[in-house]
């Protein structure tokens, strides 16, 4: 067998009223921290449940180690979930919260003892035993909900947007907090999420979903950078997405006009001459300069500031193009471009540094 | 502000007042009367006694009031058990019929309960419709007597009152997370286990507010078991009537009465004990 804990092969659900999943095939390593990152809607929790038992597929297999899962319900899977609203029970203390997976299985007095308190340490709540879920803040009865799962060594542990609801600072810290044990556990999470900067940040693959179908699977780097389809490039961060003409092509290059002006970008795709296509560029990839501080102007476009959104450690700038068309572009301060302060309406020059575009078909 | 306070004022006060004449002077005339004798004359006598608490201890009295409680416990618990169920399907229930079915079950109360007393009668007695259908269907040879048992007024209490177990128990089933349920399953619960440890603690306050509206009622309604027990099954609210119609005994019915308040006013203490205890649970459902 390979080391893939989980494979899910050709898995769709169709509910009453609408389909949810299409033809989903997944494959989920051992012991890796996987987010499924997709707008509310995308099916991703609906995914998350047929692991869990919650819904059976309509069609096709899922396999837990090795073996087919199909019929067998929530309580007999070796899977836990921490649920997005914590799902705490508010009759019982933080202790019977976490001891009631164990107390389910038969497992002894003295240890299911044993076991609270080691996982109550683990997450920093070793003091709080005897409280009420309602006498804890949000991070607490986060935590409780983790501890609540990870006490029966699931297999995967799923988690259902569970830092939805915390407050940003808090959210942070969580994130560093949830990676931290993960890594510690060595558990596979499943981790759904609809916040892309989270998802990026924490995972070692992401899948990006929309619509009940897999996008893209790849690492947060390979989707932020090498996105597959303008579906993932527009939902993960922010793209600036410029109609692009192809005039001529060979294996290497590409000469394309883009707004009127001709670039020469690198062919990676083995784009055909002719063809329409999309150039994306991330805002952060953007450079805008006053007219006094360029002299070639060939491959930049002249563009006026219509927004300054000043953030601190960053700049971010709306600017209108001669044809109309609005871009964003994200300027950060550093020692080569000090003069970060336009003003509305001034007339500035913008352009990327070649390569670190991203090209892609024209979609119907 | 102000206006907003007078309007409170004056709707609060309302209230009070009506119930200052209408209830907390009659409860307090009835409390009068329990320390009064029995006159031969007049109603009553104006000399102040304990003598009708002290005959409460007689053995038919007690065994009265055994009888009630022993009736209207029994009444709540078939309430509870017929009950619980039917709320939580309906609660529970997608179906667009959800707000329909529950309709159903106040339709009853468009009717007076007397006379909803009366068509018990008229199915239980022994040339009744139940009988009648019975016979035909060749499932009994001989009428049963069912009128005039406590059979009869287990019905008629039963039928009377499940509506107020139902309602409460609907109020709090609906507002069950069934997260919660969901929770307990995929941490390893069975059926059995997310009945006992979750469903059951979380609708407690239900339950417990239910068997208040339906046992306390059972206890002193006297119409249904006069209609359908008959001199059989004398209950608590009997005794009472009897005492002021028939024996002519103010000051005894009087003094029931009051036992019947003080009982009812425990039960209500410890109603609110345990709701307070359930609060925790209350306040995150």
């Amino acid at each position: 067998m390979s080391n893939n804990l989980i494979e899910i092969r050709g898995v769709s659900k169709h509910f009453p009223d609408h389909p949810v999943l299409h033809n989903i095939n997944l494959e989920i390593r051992n012991g890796e921290f996987l987010t499924l990152l997709g707008p509310s809607g995308c099916g991703k929790t609906t995914l998350l449940r047929l692991i869990s038992g919650f819904e059976e597929p309509s069609s096709g297999a899922i396999y837990l180690d090795g073996k087919d899962i199909a019929g067998i319900p929530p309580h007999q899977r070796h899977v836990n979930t921490v649920f997005q609203s914590y799902a705490l029970f508010p009759h019982m203390d933080v202790f019977d919260n976490v001891a009631f997976g164990l107390r389910c299985k038969g497992i002894a007095k003295d240890e299911v003892e044993q076991r609270v308190h080691e996982v109550l340490r683990m997450v920093k709540l070793d003091t709080f035993l005897r409280r009420k879920p309602h006498q804890l803040s949000g991070g607490q009865q986060q935590r409780v909900a983790i501890a609540r799962a990870v006490i029966n060594k699931p297999l995967v542990l799923l988690l259902d947007e569970p830092l939805s609801s915390l407050d940003y600072r808090l959210r942070k810290t969580m994130q560093i907090e949830l990676k931290q044990l993960q890594k510690q556990l060595g558990i596979t999470f499943i981790f759904v999420t609809h916040d892309q900067e989270e998802a990026l940040s924490m995972s070692d693959r992401v899948v990006v979903m929309h619509d009940g179908e897999i996008q893209q699977i790849g690492t947060p780097r390979q989707v932020y950078e090498e996105p597959d389809n303008l579906q993932v490039a527009k939902f993960i961060g922010e793209v600036n997405i410029f109609e692009t003409k192809v005039l001529a092509a060979d294996d290497k290059q590409l000469q394309v006009e883009i707004e009127g002006k001709l670039f020469t970008l690198k062919n990676r795709r083995k784009y055909k001459a002719e063809q329409t296509l999309y150039t994306l560029v991330r805002p952060e990839d953007l450079q805008v300069w006053s007219p006094s501080e360029v002299n070639d102007t060939e491959t930049m476009f002249s563009a006026v500031v219509e927004e300054v959104i000043y953030k601190g450690c960053t700049v971010d700038l709306m600017l209108r193009l001669m044809s109309g068309k609005r871009l964003a572009a994200t300027q950060f301060f550093n020692e080569d471009d000090e003069k970060l302060d336009f003003l509305l309406g001034e007339a500035v020059w913008v352009h990327w540094i070649p390569g670190w575009e991203v090209i892609l078909p024209h979609e119907a | 502000m102000k206006h907003d306070k007078t309007f409170k004022f004056i709707t609060i006060g309302i209230i009070w007042l009506w119930l200052a004449i209408f209830a907390v002077a009659p409860n307090g005339l009835v409390f009068l009367t329990s320390l009064l004798q029995q006159g031969d004359n007049e109603l009553v006598r104006l000399q102040l006694t304990l003598n009708s608490y002290f005959d409460l201890f007689n053995t038919s009295y007690l065994k009265i009031f055994l009888h009630s409680l022993g009736l209207a416990g029994c009444c709540t618990l078939v309430c509870i058990i017929v009950g619980y169920p039917f709320a939580f399907i309906i609660a529970r229930s997608t179906s667009r019929y959800k707000g329909f079915l529950l309709f159903l079950v106040i339709i009853p109360f468009w009717t007076s309960s007397l006379i909803r007393s009366y068509a018990i009668v008229a199915m239980l007695k022994t040339k009744g419709i139940l009988n009648s259908l019975l016979l035909s269907l060749g499932l009994i040879d001989q009428p049963l007597h069912l009128l005039y048992s406590s059979t009869a007024v287990m019905i008629g209490l039963v039928y009377s009152l499940l509506p107020f177990m139902i309602l409460p128990l609907y109020a709090n089933i609906e507002k069950l997370d069934m997260r919660l349920i969901d929770a307990a399953r995929d941490l390893g619960a069975n059926k059995r286990t997310v009945l006992l440890k979750i469903i059951l603690p979380l609708t407690w306050p239900g339950i417990i507010a239910g068997s208040m509206l339906v046992f306390l009622p059972a206890m002193s309604m006297f119409y249904i078991p006069d209609l359908l027990g008959g001199a059989k099954s004398v209950l608590l609210g009997n005794l009472i009537q009897n005492q002021f119609l028939t024996a002519r005994n103010w000051p005894m019915g009087s003094a029931v009465s009051v036992m019947l308040t003080l009982l009812m006013g425990l039960m209500l203490m410890l109603y609110w004990h345990s709701t307070k205890r359930n609060k925790d649970a209350q306040d995150l459902l």
